[in-house]
């Protein structure tokens, strides 16, 4: 279950973010092979091997590559996004400090199969060790010949909005605007970045690219579920032992990823609840653990893989006070442009700021509830729907919680 | 052209059409804040939703382009529910301050609450707080707590002037919509966010707490600030005389014609109206004698103009007309110069300043009937006309509306050719320094008070309509003209600008085919291009006749 680690499989290493240590392990090899190969051959590779994107959406990354326009003659870009953003991942930063030659091949490649001639990283504002390390590895890249040969990278850094971890936000950060999400369709495939045809991936997801031709799809495949191949990052964090990274299959449960690897729930002992994916991902009670961490397993269970950022909760955290918590996360983050989001977040952020402070009303329970169901599904981008997950499963899960919180 | 039924109604669309037009052309209207059929879409206010058949949820409209064979459903459950929803969301944080806002009675908060909100109100927790008050530049003042965060505003100074003077500024429910450091709303078209505002949070200055909207009359009329002829909206306050001072007029508004203005005017023409209800209106035909100036009745004026013209011989008499006249009122001064032989006509009077042009809406010539006074033959000289007269060569001079001493010539010619002639008429809605020295002054009616045409720089005649009446015993200017000619002996004139126009339609070959109810509210074009085309000439019977 835990057995191979390919992402993480340098970290070890002190000088893992060199290119010499890339190399001495096999860095750019797969390049290599990609260059002896069609762009469709590339695409069709990494479609069968079942790769789905990292970030959050888990969309099939093959599929998405095959949407740009076969007749398109400009510009394509490959956008990498790198404004890791989401309450409870941390996974992104460790592969631009430790490993970030196989960011840089992954893009060689994937652009190959796109037939990009430039690629964007956009790094979150806040990672500044991150960018430096990955700004050096460019470096290094460009002076060995590896970029600047038909490829160019170009890293940009944010300015710190959540909001502009959203593919189209991004784009339009990207563009020196305003971070705001962009209305669908046209969807960036056709129309992205600057107008042309534009595929936005995630750092973990493109670092994968380089070990899928190198071991071919079959063997990624087989490491995940039948329908999610490879391994993925969790971030895990709250009250567990060992508090970190792992990489794991995509097929492990939540129980073994708390007990086997982060070493067990702390503070009283007895677990409460689980994020299972970034604090957009509804909240699982301590009794439904036993699900599988792919994409598919954990929408069957009413989550969602997400970011695979896992927060961890004992029975002394308070529910209402970290549904405040995401609540004003929410508030402070949504970027204002589409009205359901802009004036619903900030609403219930009130309200449960008042029911954590022994102000809550007898219908504001079903208010929240109500307004976060009214609002879902009405916007411009997921950000809502990401907020509407822990609302209405903070409440729902835990209810009796936030009642005892409310006067009599 | 895509086939789709909406509402189970079939219609046939343009490729591209969105499905809020789509469901305009059959009836339907389907509510949205942020959509503007003049911008591009931004699809932020979410109130345009519907349900497209196969649709697994409502999908809003403005970004959705119509498809042969779709479906779409305006009324379901589903979609009345979601509207109610985004009204809610649109108001919670919103001040209602309906007593004092001007956008009261026109706002569209209103409208669509009344319309498809109904909710009961939940919302207990304290409003989000913004400035209030805030001038954006010399016309515009902003409300941010009112806004909507619709985007049309930003949009409109990004795509429609290009000056983008204004952004949203913040995020969340904190967002708000503002000025860019060190600038200032002050663009050339400003006047225009306040029109697509659809609540109250971009007011007009001008206008803001004069009067409330429901007092309002409408009529619709042509702009006479430049040669362009922007077609808008004059709105009028005669419930409420003791509301702004008495001021009839109390703002324009763009009315949308493709072929001219699109949804835009230009702030000059927007706030020039002042003049209508100014001080400086003329309300009684006047008749001076050195420093005496006495009232004299319309009848005895009229005759005595008449005798004046009688007297002198038609090479002693110039008359100086306006392009700022309408075509009726240029028609009845040609018949009258037909009538009595005068040759000395000209109406272009350079200005002090070049006008300002743009490649948008302005036009750098000021008159909105050029064109017009050109086709009905009025073309001529008024520098020579005006030498004459300092020469003494001229005992009659009529002036029309012109202000001589605020044109490109030097103030002293002009005083000169004044004094050089024995009688000096005008004819205008307002003094100004050539009236005062004019022996006879016969006040006309402001063009929205009476009926007309201009003829714009394309060569399109345009109406427009009387909204109030005239100020004190003033007369359109074809009505004068017509008494004049009756008193010189001429037959009947018509006695309503409509048989004016009838009768220049039959006589000038660039008007032929044209009637009131042919140019209804979009105006038509001349049936002779506006290049081209046979002209009257000056002073000839024959080429009428």
């Amino acid at each position: 279950m835990t057995a191979e680690k390919i992402l993480t499989r340098n970290f070890g290493r002190a000088d893992s973010h060199t290119l010499r240590a890339y190399l001495e392990t096999g860095g750019y090899t797969a390049w290599q092979k990609a260059q002896a190969l069609e762009s469709a051959a590339l695409t069709e590779e990494v479609k069968q091997s079942n790769l789905r994107g990292l970030g959050g959406a888990g969309f099939p990354t093959g599929t998405k590559w095959a949407f740009i326009p076969k007749n398109h003659t400009g510009p394509v870009y490959l956008v990498i996004n790198a404004d890791e953003g989401e309450p409870g991942t941390f996974k992104d930063r460790y592969l631009l400090e430790r490993e970030p030659h196989a960011l840089i091949e992954g893009m060689l490649i994937a652009a190959r199969a796109i037939r990009s001639a430039t690629g964007f990283v956009y790094v979150r504002g806040e990672y500044v060790e991150p960018w430096r390390r990955f700004s050096a590895a460019v470096r290094e890249a460009y002076d060995d010949g590896y970029l600047g040969q038909g490829f160019d990278v170009v890293v940009h850094r944010g300015a710190g909005a959540y909001i502009c971890g959203e593919e189209t936000g991004l784009i339009s950060s990207l563009e020196g605007k305003k971070g705001w999400p962009k209305v669908k369709p046209p969807f960036p495939a056709i129309k992205g970045a600057f107008g042309m045809p534009t595929i936005v991936n995630n750092v973990e997801t493109i670092c994968h690219v380089p070990h899928i031709i190198n071991r071919g799809a079959a063997w990624f495949a087989g490491l995940g579920t039948k329908t999610q191949g490879g391994t993925r990052i969790f971030s895990v964090s709250g009250r567990v032992r060992k508090p970190g990274i792992y990489e794991a299959s995509v097929s492990i449960t939540l129980r073994e990823l708390i007990d086997d690897l982060a070493g067990g729930v702390t503070g009283n002992g007895r677990l409460k609840a689980v994020v299972p994916g970034g604090s957009s991902a509804a909240i699982l009670r301590f009794d439904e653990i036993d699900v599988t961490m792919d994409v598919d397993g954990l929408r069957n269970a009413g989550t969602m893989a997400g970011s695979a950022g896992v927060i961890v909760m004992d029975e002394t955290v308070s529910i209402p006070e970290a549904l405040m918590v995401v609540a004003r996360f929410y508030a402070h983050e949504s970027c204002g442009q589409c009205t359901p989001c802009r004036e619903s977040t900030g609403w219930i952020y009130k309200m449960t700021k008042r029911i954590v402070e022994g102000h809550g009303r007898k219908d504001d329970l079903d208010k929240i509830l109500d307004v976060a169901r009214r609002g879902a599904g009405t916007t411009i981008c997921a950000f809502y729907d990401g907020a509407v997950g822990p609302y209405i499963s903070y409440i729902e899960k835990f209810r009796a919680e936030f009642e005892a919180l409310i006067p009599k | 052209m895509p086939k789709l039924r909406i509402n189970g109604t079939e219609v046939e669309v343009p490729p591209g059409t969105n499905l809020i037009e789509a469901a305009r052309k059959v009836g339907v209207e389907i509510p949205h804040y942020c959509y503007h059929p003049g911008l591009s879409v931004a699809g932020q206010c979410r109130l345009c939703m519907v349900d497209i058949e196969k649709t697994p949820r409502p999908t809003i409209a403005c970004n959705t382009q119509a498809v042969e064979g779709m479906a779409v459903w305006t009324e379901t459950d589903r979609v009345k529910e979601t509207r109610r929803s985004i009204m809610e969301f649109h108001l919670i944080n919103h001040p209602l301050d309906c007593p004092v806002c001007d956008q009261a009675g026109e706002c569209w908060l209103q409208i669509y609450y009344m319309k498809h909100g109904l909710y009961e109100p939940r919302m207990t927790d304290e409003k989000v707080h913004k400035p209030k008050a805030v001038p954006l530049g010399p016309h515009v003042i902003l409300d941010a707590e009112r806004c909507i965060l619709c985007s049309r505003c930003v949009r409109f100074c990004d795509e429609i002037t290009g000056t983008g003077e204004l952004g949203i500024f913040y995020r969340g429910d904190h967002s708000e919509v503002g000025l860019f450091p060190g600038q200032e709303l002050a663009n050339k078209y400003s006047g225009n966010v306040v029109d697509i505002c659809p609540v109250g949070a971009l007011t007009d200055r001008d206008f803001r707490f004069q009067v409330r909207v429901w007092y309002l009359d409408a009529a619709k009329s042509v702009c006479p600030g430049c040669a362009r002829g922007c077609n808008i909206d004059v709105h009028v306050n005669r419930r409420r005389p003791h509301h702004a001072e008495g001021r009839r007029v109390a703002r324009l508004k763009p009315r949308v014609n493709a072929d001219v203005n699109a949804w835009w005017i230009c702030d000059a023409g927007r706030y020039g109206f002042a003049f209508v209800d100014d001080k400086t209106r003329l309300l009684m035909p006047s008749r001076r004698d050195g420093e005496a100036v006495a009232d004299v009745a319309w009848d005895d004026a009229v005759a005595a103009v008449a005798a004046a013209l009688e007297r002198a011989a038609p090479g002693e008499v110039a008359v100086v007309a306006s392009a700022k006249m309408a075509n009726e009122d240029l028609w009845a001064l040609r018949r009258l110069l037909v009538h009595r032989g005068i040759r000395r006509v000209g109406f272009r009077v350079p200005p002090r300043v070049p006008g300002d042009e743009d490649a948008f809406l302005i036009k750098a010539d000021k008159n909105p009937n050029s064109l017009g006074a050109e086709l009905i033959g009025l073309e001529g000289d008024v520098r020579e006309l005006l030498t004459a007269a300092r020469a003494g060569q001229v005992k009659v001079l009529w002036i029309f509306g012109h202000d001589l001493f605020e044109s490109a010539w030097p103030e002293a010619a002009v005083a000169e050719a004044l004094r050089g002639a024995e009688t000096v008429i005008f004819t205008g809605t307002s003094a100004n320094a050539t009236s005062e020295r004019a022996r006879w002054v016969l006040p006309a009616a402001a063009w929205v008070e009476r009926e007309g045409t201009y003829t714009n720089f394309q060569g399109r005649v345009q109406r427009f309509r009387r909204a109030v009446e005239p100020l004190g015993q003033a007369l359109a200017e074809w009505d004068i003209l017509g008494r004049v000619l009756q008193a010189l002996g001429a037959e009947a004139t018509p006695p309503r600008a409509e048989r004016w126009f009838r009768e220049l339609a039959a006589a000038v070959p660039a008007f032929s085919g044209l009637t009131y109810q042919a140019l209804g509210d979009g105006g038509a074009v001349l049936s002779a291009p506006a290049a081209g085309h046979p002209r009257a000439e000056p002073g000839s019977r024959t080429s009428l006749q």
